[in-house]
């Protein structure tokens, strides 16, 4: 069986930036792919080069075995692309909207209208689309790209300046495209999306792959330590340190925000325990490694969303 | 964690044909006319669009054709002090030939009135003495109406002399108006505004159209989905053509209906002359549209090929005492070669053979820019 997307050693040069460097990735059917990268890592640019609206410098790329560049008008209707703006007629309803780009697909209005249901806009579904909210436009434009059916999605931040709820719900929708059997790709900021909705992730930082994996699997992968925090002002940081080191405790970093006291460390079990004895446990947060400390220890910088 | 699940390949679901069944010549036809109903119903409900196609250019119709109204008949305002036997004299239809012309007030204050002559609001003052001399004092401000004061006024001295002869009049004078059509100012100026608010919409609606696209990515939508570049650029002109046709429709309709326009024979000939033009001028939109990346940038290229095609087309004003560089300028733009041939075949009676050569040369400019669009065209801005 063919793999839905590979790409082998695509590289894109702007001017002086080489954005995307040497890039190599295989999805498989069904899967969903995450890039997870900083503004300027090139995620939009490997993304533009995968669906075939941009020619790779160097390199080859294969959708459902066919090559995507130069347009080729049978793979079209198999792809469906969200994008990042709002890429919509002027003037029109989201209804009119959405019928109209179905219609480029030779799908009827009966599909496109079932759509907009599916997304839960139809009773916007009169609303001019620079009326709309984020959420509501975003999710209109998923729409447009899942109307004609496609086996592959293309999704390039579709959660960007969303509040919290308006995000959530489109996760449980994008969850359901991919549950259906579509295969998904999908750029974003957010290290926790990221982990909520990918099989896997690649992490990705001046125009190259840094890291490939199950975000659970990568997680694991790196030298996790433990973040113990309790509340400041129940010991101080010199106090702390002498009987940790007594106790025998690896310790990692130990600072004091003046808002709590933070521990990171290996060994989590003496450091409670020393903890516990001097009846410093107001405010305990116990942490373990997010995908955010698989990016800080990738790229060694803080993760800029 | 549902990420958990690592790379256990999910087993795709079974999915009726792939990526729409339709038959392709359904699927063409179906984006075809969707896509201009896209087109046409975004400017129907842009009304700055609206505006500057069909009510801006309508506004100078109606704003030169007021003004061309009152300039052909020079009304002249004469006051009559006291009472003078020659004009209450008048009867019927002699009298109602005389006010045609000649605007009589009565006053009583002499002193008064002729101070009011002396500022201009009175062109004449008429004064009868009892042994029948008859006084006219005229303000030289318009020259033109003191002469045809003194005319009238004289002629009407004349006939009154003659008159109290008791004889009938040796000589009868028949003058009868010829029907100029260059002199109508509206019978020029229609063709004229006309081909300058057709330019106008085309040009700035394929260049925004396009630079629009690209900026908010529709066009990569386009490019994305399995429609041809053909269909997208038959829909846009289909689009451009109903426009056209429009502006000439209302135009056409309040010109005769308005203000007096005359058309000849085949003034229908427009249509497919506008028809030409329109593809001209839309070419000349796309190459403005492929060359910019703003619509600021369309807009001002736009602006700079519109506006001295518009003034040396003879749309607003002949162009016949214009110097030799200036003519030359205005023989390669498009515009000019409408006007005439609109002018023509709308109000000077010419007839198939005055509009097919300029609608030959039209296509072929439409055909030479729109290749060198295609040449410069980009899908994306980077």
């Amino acid at each position: 069986m063919t793999a839905a997307i590979s790409a082998d050693g695509i590289r894109q040069r702007y001017g002086d930036v080489q954005a995307v460097d040497g890039v190599s990735l295989t999805v498989e059917a069904g899967e969903f792919y995450g890039i997870l990268g900083p503004n300027g890592a090139g995620k939009t640019t490997t993304m533009e080069i995968l669906e075939g609206v941009r020619k790779p410098d160097e390199g080859r790329v294969e959708l459902l075995g066919m090559a995507p560049w130069p347009r080729n008008p049978k793979l079209l209707p198999r792809i469906g692309v969200q994008f990042q703006a709002s890429a919509f007629f002027r003037k029109l309803t989201a209804r009119e909207t959405i019928r109209t780009f179905a219609s480029f697909y030779g799908v009827g209005p009966k599909r496109a209208d079932a759509m907009l249901e599916r997304v839960g806009l139809t009773d916007k579904a009169e609303v001019m689309t620079d009326q709309m909210s984020g959420g509501q436009a975003q999710r209109l434009s998923i729409a447009c790209a899942l109307a004609h059916d496609p086996e592959i999605v293309f999704l390039d931040e579709p959660t960007t300046g969303l509040d919290p709820q308006a995000r959530r719900n489109l996760w449980d929708l994008l969850r359901d495209i991919n549950n259906e059997g579509r295969t998904v790709v999908l750029t974003t900021h957010y290290l926790d999306e990221a982990e909520v909705l990918c099989d896997r992730v690649s992490i990705m930082d001046h125009g190259k792959i840094l890291h490939t994996g199950a975000p659970a699997t990568l997680i694991r992968e790196i030298d996790d330590t433990v973040r113990i925090s309790v509340a400041s002002g129940q010991l101080t940081v010199e106090r702390a340190r002498d009987l940790l080191t007594a106790a025998g405790a690896d310790i990692a970093t130990l600072e004091d925000d003046s808002v709590s006291l933070s521990v990171s460390t290996r060994l989590p079990a003496p450091v409670l325990s020393v903890l516990a004895e001097q009846n410093a446990l107001r405010g305990l947060e116990v942490r373990g490694a997010t995908l955010e400390d698989v990016f800080l220890q990738l790229t060694g910088r803080e993760y800029r969303a | 964690m549902t990420a958990s699940t690592s790379t256990e390949p999910k087993v795709p679901a079974q999915r009726g044909g792939s990526g729409g069944g339709a038959s392709a010549e359904r699927e063409r036809v179906s984006a075809f006319w969707s896509l201009s109903r896209a087109m046409l119903l975004g400017m129907k409900r842009d009304r700055t669009a609206t505006f500057f196609i069909l009510l801006f250019p309508l506004v100078f119709l109606v704003f030169f054709g007021s003004l061309g109204k009152g300039s052909s008949s020079p009304h002249a305002k004469v006051a009559q002090v006291g009472a003078v036997k020659l004009f209450d004299s008048m009867q019927g239809g002699d009298r109602a030939g005389l006010d045609q012309v000649l605007t009589i007030t009565r006053t009583d204050d002499e002193a008064a009135t002729l101070e009011k002559v002396r500022k201009g609001d009175y062109d004449a003052m008429i004064k009868q003495g009892p042994d029948g001399e008859v006084e006219l004092r005229f303000s030289a401000a318009d020259t033109v109406r003191a002469g045809a004061v003194q005319g009238v006024l004289g002629s009407v001295v004349q006939s009154a002399n003659q008159k109290a002869t008791g004889q009938p009049p040796a000589y009868v004078l028949d003058a009868q108006q010829v029907e100029d059509k260059s002199l109508k100012s509206i019978q020029f100026l229609t063709p004229g505004l006309l081909g300058w608010a057709v330019a106008t919409g085309a040009v700035f609606g394929a260049a925004l159209t396009l630079v629009g696209w690209r900026k908010s990515k529709v066009l990569r939508r386009l490019r994305l989905a399995p429609v041809s570049a053909g269909t997208v650029v038959s829909s846009r002109i289909l689009v451009s053509l109903l426009t056209a046709l429009l502006q000439t429709t209302v135009f056409l309709v309040v010109a005769t209906n308005f203000f007096g326009l005359k058309l000849t024979g085949n003034w229908w000939l427009v249509i497919p002359l506008v028809a030409c033009a329109t593809l001209a001028f839309m070419s000349i939109g796309l190459l403005a549209g492929s060359v910019a990346k703003t619509e600021e940038a369309a807009n001002g290229i736009s602006q700079i090929i519109v506006l001295p095609m518009s003034f040396l087309s003879g749309a607003f004003f002949p162009m016949d005492g214009a110097p030799g560089w200036l003519k030359t300028v205005s023989e390669v733009m498009p515009l000019r070669y409408l006007v005439q041939a609109s002018q023509s075949v709308l109000t000077r009676g010419g007839g198939v053979m005055d509009a097919l050569p300029t609608m030959g040369g039209l296509l072929l400019f439409a055909a030479v820019l729109t290749g060198i669009a295609w040449k410069l065209f980009k899908w994306e801005d980077a």
